[in-house]
C-alpha cells in the first residue's frame, strides 16, 4: 500500500472513530451491568487509539509516535481491563450482583 | 478505489456494531459485537499501513481482553439472561448526551475540513524501525515508557491476583 | 587549696540533697538525719576553715582583703563578652556568708533530729534542707550576678518546698504558694533589672561590675529614661527583687505566712540566711549604689525605715509566737536594708555597710535562737497561741535563759551582740539622716517593747496555768543548738567586725560611740520596762491600752490590711478587670472563630455529602457535562 496515493479522507476516519466514542458514552452512561459499562469504556479507548494512528499517519507519517501511543494505550488498556474484572468478580462473589446502581454499599 | 470499497466496509461494520454492541440487551451478544468492532478497527490499522498494531489490536484485545470478558460474562451471568429493560428516564438523557457530543465533534471536524494535509505516500515501518523506536532512549524513543508499562503490567497481575483470589 | 575546699563546700550539700532525696527512703529516719547533719558538719568545718585562711592568711594583701576567685567555669558562651560562669569569688561578705549560713544550717540540722522525730517525710526534709543549704552558699559565693539569679530562684524553689512540707495541710499549701509568687513577681524585677545592667555593661562578673575604675564605674551609662539614668533603673529593679526575697514593704507579705512551715525551717530560711539574701545582694553590688546610683540608696534607706516601724507595729499585737518573729524579722532586715541605704563607701561613711553586715550576722544568730526557742516552746505545748502559755520558765530552764539572751540581744542591750550592731547602725543613720535616725530609734524602742512581751506571754503570765500534760524541756540535741546560739550570742558582739568587713574591704576601727549608744541602752530599757509593766503578771492593762488606741490597734493586729490590698489589687483589679476580659475574649472571640470554623465545615460537609452518591453514573454525568461545557466554551471563545 505504501506509495500508493489514496484519496480516503482524514475526516472520514475521524467520523468513524467519533461514532465509536459517543456510542462508548452512550453505553457508559445508560447501560447498568459493569460488565457492559466496561466494555463501553473499551469502545472509547479504541475510538482513541484509532484517532492517535489517524493523525500519525496523516499528519506525521514520517514518525511512529501516534503508533506507540496507540501501543501503550492498548497495553494499559489491557492491564486496567484485567483489574477491573478482578474486582468485578470479587463483587459478584460477595453481593451476587453486578447492577451498578444496586451496587452501592461502599458509599460515604 | 478497493481501498476505498474496504474503508466504507469497515467503517459501516464498525458503527453498526459499536451502536448494537451498546444497545444489545444480551450481554454475550454485546461482547460479540465488541469484538468485531476491535476487528474491524484492526482492519483499519491495515489500511493504513501498521500491520504490527494490527496485529498487537487482534492479539491484545481481540484474543487477550475479549477472552476475559467472555469468562467474566460467564462467571456472573446465566444462560440466556437477558439484562432488564432499561427505563426510558435512563436511555433518553444518554441518548441526548450522546449525540450533542457526536453534535459538537462533528461541528468540529466539518469546520476543519480540507485544514489538515491528505495522504501522502510513506515507507511502512518494518520490524527494525519500531524496535528501535521502542528500546531506543533518543529523541523520539519510548524505552522509559516501555519499562513503566511492564512494571504497570506486572503490579496489576500482582492485584488482579490478589483481588480475585479466595480467602 | 581553696578551690577544692570552697567546692566542697558548695557541692557536699548538693550530693546530700541528691543522695537522701533518692536513697534517703531506704534508711531509717534517724540515720537520715544522721547522714545529713554529718555532711553539713563537714561543710561548717570546711567553712571555718576557709573563714580562717581567708581573713588571716591570704585574703589580705597590703592591708586590702582582695576578692580572689576560687574558681570560674564557663558555663554559657551568649556573645564574646557576654558569658555566663559559674564559680566561687570569696571576699570578706561571702566568706563571712559562708560561716554564718553553715552555722545556723548546721544548728537547725542537728535541731530538727529532735524537733522533726516521728514526722512523716522526715527524709524529705533533709532532702530540702541539703537543697537549700546548697543553693544559699551557691548564692553567697557567686562570681556573677546571673549565677546569684540562678541560685536565688533556687533557694525560692527550697522554701517554696519547705513551706509546704506539710502539703496535706491547706494552709500551709496556699502559704508556700503565696510565698513562691510573691518572690517570684519580685524575682521578675531582678531579672529586667540584671538584663538591663548586663545590656549596658556587658557584664555579668560582680568585679568588673563593681570596679570603680573598670568599665561600668568609670564611663558612667549615658543612656536615661523618664529621668533617670538606666543605671539607676537597673539598680531600683534589681533593688526590688532584693525586696521581695527580704519582704520589704510592701512584698512582706509572704514572710508571715510562711510560719506555716516547721519551725527549724523558719529559724533557717526565713529568719537567718534566705530573707538576709536581699541585703547580701545590696552589700555585693554596693560599689554600683554608691556611685553609679546614689539616689537609689536613698530611696532603698527610706524604704527600709519605713518597713521598719511598719513592721515593729505589727508585732505588737500579734498573737501567734511565730508570727511576731516573723514580724519581728521583717523589721530587723529593714534596719540592714537602711543601714546600707545610709551608708557610703569607705571609712568611716562606710560604716553603715560594715553594721549592716554586722547586724546580720549578730541577727542570724539571736533570730534563730529565737525561732529555734519558740520551736521548743511549741513543742511543749503544741501550739502557737500566747494564749496557749505562760509560765513556762519552770517547767522550760534552758529554753527560758537561752530566750532572754536572745530578747535582750535584740532589744540592744549591753553586753549582747545586738547592742553592738545596732548601736552601729543608729550612728550610721544618726549621722546621713536624722529623720531616718528617729524612725530606727522608735523601732528600737518598739522591738524591745514587743520581744519582752513575747517573752512575758511565754514564760511569765499566769503562773499557775494547766497544761493538758506537764510541759518538759526539750532532748539535748534541741538544747544544744539553742545553747550554742547563745554563747555566740554573748561573745559575738565583741568581734571587731570592722577589721574584716567593710565597703571598701579596708579595714576600719569602729568605736562606741556613747552618746548615741546610751540613748539606744535607754529607749530599749524603757521598752523592756513597759512591757514587764504590762505582761509580767496577768492583768488587764493590755486591754485597757488596746481600747485606748483602738484604731491602730486594730490596724496593727490586721496588718494594715497589706493583705487585703495585695488581694483586691489582684482578685479585684487584675483577675477581674484585666485577666477576666481576656479570657472572655478569648473563650468567646478565639475559640469561638475557629469553632465556627469547625461547625460551618463540619455543616457544609454534612449537607453535601448527598452528592457522593455511591453511583458511578452520576459522577460520570458530572464529568462528562463539564468536559462538555469547557469543550464548548473552547469551541465559542
Amino acid at each position: 500500500m505504501s506509495g500508493i496515493m489514496s484519496n480516503i479522507p482524514m475526516e472520514a476516519y475521524l467520523i468513524v472513530s467519533t461514532v465509536m466514542f459517543f456510542a462508548g458514552v452512550y453505553g457508559f452512561l445508560s447501560r447498568r451491568n459493569m460488565l457492559t459499562i466496561l466494555m463501553s469504556l473499551e469502545l472509547m479507548l479504541n475510538a482513541a487509539d484509532i484517532n492517535f494512528v489517524v493523525f500519525n499517519r496523516y499528519l506525521y507519517p514520517g514518525q511512529l509516535d501516534g503508533t506507540f501511543f496507540a501501543l501503550f494505550a492498548i497495553g494499559i488498556s489491557a492491564a486496567e481491563t484485567a483489574l477491573a474484572i478482578a474486582i468485578i468478580i470479587n463483587i459478584y462473589r460477595n453481593l451476587k450482583n453486578i447492577y451498578i446502581d444496586e451496587v452501592s454499599k461502599m458509599k460515604y | 478505489m478497493a481501498e476505498q470499497i474496504i474503508f466504507y466496509v469497515l467503517a459501516i461494520l464498525i458503527v453498526a456494531f459499536s451502536i448494537l454492541s451498546v444497545t444489545s440487551r444480551r450481554i454475550l451478544r454485546s461482547a460479540t459485537y465488541l469484538l468485531f468492532v476491535l476487528i474491524a478497527t484492526a482492519g483499519l490499522y491495515l489500511l493504513m499501513g501498521y500491520q504490527f498494531l494490527a496485529a498487537v489490536q487482534i492479539s491484545v484485545y481481540a484474543g487477550g481482553i475479549m477472552v476475559l470478558y467472555i469468562f467474566s460474562i460467564l462467571l456472573t451471568s446465566h444462560a440466556g439472561d437477558k439484562a432488564k429493560p432499561v427505563s426510558w428516564k435512563r436511555l433518553l438523557p444518554a441518548g441526548a448526551a450522546a449525540a450533542v457530543g457526536l453534535a459538537v465533534c462533528g461541528h468540529i471536524i466539518y469546520h476543519n475540513v480540507n485544514k489538515v494535509m491528505s495522504l501522502v505516500p510513506f515507507q511502512e515501518p518494518t520490524m527494525q524501525d519500531i524496535g528501535r523506536t521502542m528500546m531506543g532512549t533518543d529523541k523520539y524513543q519510548y524505552l522509559l515508557p516501555f519499562e513503566a508499562i511492564s512494571v504497570l503490567l506486572l503490579a496489576s497481575i500482582v492485584g488482579a491476583i490478589m483481588i480475585a483470589r479466595k480467602r | 587549696m581553696m578551690t577544692y575546699t570552697t567546692l566542697t563546700i558548695v557541692a557536699l550539700p548538693a550530693l546530700m540533697f541528691l543522695f537522701l532525696g533518692l536513697l534517703g527512703g531506704k534508711f531509717k529516719p534517724a540515720v537520715a538525719g544522721i547522714i545529713g547533719t554529718l555532711g553539713l558538719t563537714i561543710v561548717a568545718a570546711l567553712s571555718y576553715m576557709t573563714a580562717f585562711q581567708y581573713f588571716f592568711q591570704v585574703g589580705k594583701v597590703d592591708g586590702v582583703y582582695q576578692q580572689l576567685t576560687a574558681l570560674n567555669v564557663n558555663w554559657l558562651t551568649l556573645t564574646d563578652k557576654l558569658h555566663i560562669d559559674l564559680g566561687i569569688l570569696l571576699d570578706p561578705i561571702s566568706v563571712l556568708m559562708l560561716v554564718v549560713v553553715s552555722t545556723v544550717s548546721l544548728m537547725v540540722h542537728i535541731y530538727s533530729m529532735g524537733y522533726m522525730k516521728g514526722e512523716r517525710g522526715f527524709q524529705r526534709y533533709y532532702a530540702i534542707l541539703s537543697l537549700f543549704t546548697f543553693s544559699m552558699l551557691g548564692l553567697v559565693v557567686a562570681t556573677n550576678i546571673f549565677q546569684m539569679y540562678i541560685f536565688w530562684e533556687l533557694v525560692g524553689v527550697s522554701s517554696y518546698l519547705l513551706i509546704g512540707f506539710y502539703y496535706t495541710k491547706p494552709s500551709a499549701v496556699a502559704a508556700s504558694k503565696k510565698a513562691f509568687i510573691v518572690t517570684r513577681f519580685a524575682d521578675l524585677f531582678f531579672l529586667i533589672g540584671i538584663l538591663l545592667l548586663s545590656f549596658y555593661s556587658g557584664t555579668f562578673s560582680f568585679v568588673e561590675l563593681n570596679d570603680p575604675n573598670g568599665s561600668v564605674l568609670g564611663q558612667p551609662i549615658t543612656a536615661t529614661f523618664m529621668g533617670a539614668s538606666v543605671l539607676s533603673w537597673a539598680m531600683i529593679l534589681i533593688f526590688m527583687g532584693g525586696a521581695g526575697k527580704s519582704a520589704m514593704m510592701p512584698f512582706h507579705i509572704w514572710l508571715p505566712d510562711a510560719m506555716e512551715g516547721p519551725t527549724p525551717v523558719s529559724a533557717l530560711i526565713h529568719a537567718a540566711t534566705m530573707v538576709v539574701a536581699g541585703v547580701y545582694l545590696v552589700a555585693r553590688l554596693f560599689p554600683l549604689y554608691a556611685f553609679g546610683a546614689p539616689e537609689v540608696l536613698t530611696i532603698i534607706s527610706y524604704v527600709g525605715a519605713i518597713t521598719a516601724l511598719f513592721a515593729a507595729v505589727v508585732a505588737c499585737t500579734q498573737t501567734d509566737i511565730k508570727r511576731v518573729l516573723a514580724f519581728s524579722t521583717i523589721s530587723q532586715i529593714a534596719y540592714m536594708i537602711t543601714a546600707m541605704g545610709v551608708s557610703g563607701y569607705g571609712g568611716h561613711e562606710g560604716l553603715g555597710y560594715m553594721a549592716s553586715m554586722f547586724h546580720l550576722t549578730t541577727h542570724a544568730f539571736f533570730k534563730a535562737l529565737l525561732f529555734l526557742g519558740a520551736g521548743a516552746v511549741i513543742h511543749a505545748v503544741h501550739s502557737n497561741e500566747m494564749k496557749d502559755m505562760g509560765g513556762l520558765r519552770k517547767y522550760l530552764p534552758i529554753t527560758h535563759i537561752t530566750f532572754l539572751i536572745a530578747c535582750l540581744s535584740i532589744a540592744g542591750i549591753p553586753p549582747f551582740s545586738g547592742f553592738f550592731s545596732k548601736d552601729e547602725i543608729l550612728v550610721a543613720a544618726f549621722e546621713h539622716d536624722k529623720l531616718i535616725f528617729a524612725v530606727l530609734y522608735l523601732t528600737a524602742g518598739l522591738t524591745a517593747f514587743y520581744m519582752f512581751r513575747l517573752y512575758y506571754r511565754i514564760f511569765w503570765g499566769e503562773n499557775d496555768k494547766q497544761y493538758h500534760h506537764t510541759p518538759h524541756e526539750a532532748p539535748l540535741n534541741m538544747t544544744f543548738p539553742l545553747m550554742f546560739l547563745a554563747a555566740l550570742t554573748v561573745v559575738f558582739g565583741f568581734v571587731p567586725f570592722g577589721s574584716f568587713v567593710t565597703a571598701d574591704r579596708l579595714p576600719y576601727e569602729g568605736h562606741i560611740q556613747w552618746p548615741i549608744a546610751s540613748m539606744s541602752i535607754l529607749v530599749g530599757v524603757v521598752g523592756i520596762l513597759i512591757a514587764t509593766v504590762m505582761y509580767r503578771k496577768s492583768n488587764d492593762k493590755p486591754d485597757r491600752v488596746a481600747a485606748t488606741v483602738k484604731g491602730l490597734y486594730k490596724a496593727s493586729f490586721n496588718k494594715f490590711w497589706f493583705d487585703e490590698g495585695w488581694l483586691f489589687v489582684t482578685k479585684q483589679i487584675l483577675f477581674k478587670r484585666v485577666s477576666a476580659p481576656i479570657a472572655w475574649f478569648d473563650r468567646h472571640i478565639i475559640d469561638g472563630f475557629m469553632n465556627l470554623l469547625a461547625s460551618v465545615t463540619s455543616s457544609v460537609s454534612h449537607r453535601i455529602k448527598g452528592i457522593q452518591s455511591g453511583e458511578l453514573q452520576d459522577y460520570a454525568w458530572a464529568f462528562y457535562m463539564g468536559t462538555m461545557v469547557i469543550v464548548v466554551l473552547v469551541i465559542l471563545l
